[in-house]
């Protein structure tokens, strides 16, 4: 059995906690929050051991490794803490506030040879993994441009300011949506390295914004765009969609379905000519707890089996991650300009 | 129960294959009258029972149905929360300011003694409160069986919160007088942790269909346990969100022994009269 630890039992920590709390291979003994309210709740109505200091159940719980879903600012620091006890680490998104910072916390869990994670769960999507197949099998030919959308409805009226609502601190859509269609668009198309004409606006908070577009350079030579708004209520929850646009076809695909067209069919593939629709049923494998998605029971499952099989490769680093964190930088920095 | 039960995914932009088709329904039912038509073919080709969502649009439904004759017969199951309420509620304001939006009047007030403190020790007495909000505008319909939503059944299920499962269950059949029914992505577990907890023959709705759809941890242990028939089983997702042609789909969940009723959506007259007839001819030569 696996010793795990949570610290933050914010929306994201409890899910965590639910997925690792019904794994089979995992003993999950201890929960750090700074909210009575929370801890109250878990004392009463759980077994778990639960803390308000995190070092504390670092250091007394003999964890095998921690899951960390605390607000963004300070995930460097507890990262840095658990990796110094050897701990392997799943780390919520975006990694880290400050890029170089994220940077050296990658180099270090590599130098360590630990596990390390970070929660960007649609590289867990079965449409997703399905579009990264067919562009490895080069279906639509060389790319020329990209569309990466996310919409949701978060934040719909003025009011209301939490830690999510504070400038610098990682609360706004950017760093919330948008750092998840900059790495989807990573993982499927590669690196991003420059961004123009950004726009970070506020619709409706006061201190952070609410909708990102941009146009973004990949280390390939291609670009596409960013478009994202969490103040979108024509969307029940968040969605997510990639569009690529090859010579010989396009893509579009969201966590539900790919759709395929191309110019000329692909026997090797058995890909016909047009349109080919393929859905998630088709896509996804059972997972053995379903929470809210396979995709979030599958990045657990596969942070545990990291830690049990040591040659197995992750398939969302601290370093892609920090790729991201890059992005995300270079979004702020241009939108100042 | 009966045997074929009438769901609401349809009507709010719910489609496990689609976000196209999700948005595209969405735009048919942003009308309530829309949403009351389609009940009423439903209930002309003789399903009675509508499960559905707490969804705030769901008032109006009730408000058509509650003390008019033409719908003496017909029932509600609620399914509470509608927990993207909840889960964006949580994204912005927090767990605290989430449940300072949610519960009724003022929590400081509501629990005039000690306000916040007394919330904290009584988690049993503000699940209560939630509850009883939740089904406010149901009141004077008939609703035999009060469910609990599949993402808070697991979140509970995977917490090891078990005593709030068995909260709802006692609340629900006390204060309500109706049969407390789970929801659950996670039959297999679900089953044995009720049990565990004192609930026999629990009323369970899960997702059972020929292709494994969200069937956690495969479909021999569910078609292992459906057979074990130690509980009153509702399917879902029998059309695994549409993966399966509908006879071949209804064929093999009305044929499996150990489910009581049948959960389908649809949004024309034909599709709700192809499907009810293959339930109840599958389900007549299956004895």
């Amino acid at each position: 059995m696996i010793r795990a630890g949570i610290i933050g039992l914010g929306k994201m920590g409890i899910s965590h906690c639910a997925i690792l709390g019904a794994h089979p291979e995992v003993d999950l003994v201890g929960v750090c929050d700074t909210s009575t309210l929370v801890m109250d709740g878990f004392k009463r109505h759980t077994a778990k051991e639960c803390f308000s200091d995190y070092k504390k159940m670092i250091d007394t719980a003999s964890l095998d490794c921690v899951v960390i879903a605390s607000p963004t600012k300070y995930h460097a620091e507890m990262v840095n803490y658990a990796l110094d006890r050897n701990l392997h680490v799943f780390c919520e998104k975006p990694f880290a506030l400050n890029h170089a910072e994220g940077v050296q916390l990658a180099d270090k869990a590599e130098r360590l040879g630990l596990v390390n994670q970070v929660g960007y769960h649609n590289r867990f999507l079965g449409t997703f993994q399905e579009v990264k197949r067919l562009l490895e099998s080069d279906v639509i030919g060389q790319l020329y441009h990209f569309l990466g959308e996310s919409y949701g409805p978060v934040v719909l009226k003025e009011k209301g300011s939490t830690w999510r609502s504070e400038k610098g601190q990682g609360g706004g859509c950017l760093y919330d949506y948008a750092s998840h269609t900059i790495d989807l668009i990573h993982f499927l198309c590669g690196k991003g390295v420059k961004v123009r004409g950004t726009e970070l606006k506020s619709i409706f908070s006061k201190n952070v914004e609410d909708a990102v577009y941009s146009t973004v350079y990949l280390e390939s030579g291609l670009s596409g765009q960013l478009s994202v708004n969490w103040s979108d209520e024509t969307h029940r929850k968040m969605n997510t969609q990639i569009t690529l646009i090859g010579k010989k076809g396009k893509i579009i695909a969201d966590a539900t379905e790919v759709k395929i067209y191309l110019k000329e069919g692909n026997e090797k593939l058995s890909l016909p000519k047009g349109w080919t629709v393929k859905y998630l049923t088709d896509l996804t494998e059972n997972v053995n707890f379903y929470l809210r998605g396979e995709e979030y029971s599958s990045q657990i499952d596969h942070f545990i089996e990291c830690i049990q099989d040591k040659k197995k490769k992750n398939k969302s680093t601290f370093k892609t991650a920090s790729y991201t964190d890059n992005v995300i930088g270079l979004l702020i920095s241009d939108s100042t300009l | 129960m009966d045997r074929v039960l009438f769901g609401d995914n349809q009507f709010f932009g719910v489609n496990h294959s689609s976000d196209e088709k999700a948005r595209a329904q969405t735009i048919r039912f942003q009308n309530n009258k829309a949403i009351m038509d389609v009940l009423d073919i439903a209930m002309d080709e003789g399903i009675n029972t509508f499960m559905c969502t707490t969804h705030d649009r769901i008032e109006y439904v009730c408000n058509v149905v509650r003390d008019n004759p033409k719908y003496q017969d017909f029932k509600i199951y609620p399914c509470m929360p509608y927990a993207h309420k909840y889960a964006n509620a949580v994204t912005e304001l927090g767990i605290l300011g989430t449940v300072k939006q949610f519960v009724p009047g003022n929590v400081f007030s509501t629990f005039a003694k000690g306000g916040l403190a007394f919330m904290k020790k009584d988690f049993a007495s503000l699940a209560g409160l939630m509850i009883d909000a939740e089904l406010k505008m149901f009141k004077g319909v008939n609703t035999p069986v009060i469910w609990m939503q599949n993402v808070i059944t697991d979140l509970l299920l995977g917490l090891g919160m078990v005593d709030f499962l068995v909260t709802f269950y006692n609340h629900v059949k006390e204060k309500h007088n109706a049969e407390p029914g789970f929801i659950t992505m996670n039959l297999p577990l679900l089953l044995d942790t009720l049990e565990a907890a004192g609930i026999s023959n629990p009323t369970i709705c899960a997702s059972i269909n020929k292709i494994g759809f969200r069937m956690s941890g495969g479909k021999e242990v569910y078609e292992k346990v459906i057979a074990e028939k130690r509980c009153r089983l509702v399917a879902m997702q029998v059309l695994a969100a549409g993966a399966l042609p509908p006879k071949e789909a209804f064929e093999y969940v009305s044929t499996l022994d150990g489910v009581e009723s049948i959960l389908f959506g649809a949004s024309s007259r034909a599709n709700i009269k192809q499907s009810k007839g293959l339930i109840d001819s599958f389900s007549l030569s299956a004895g």
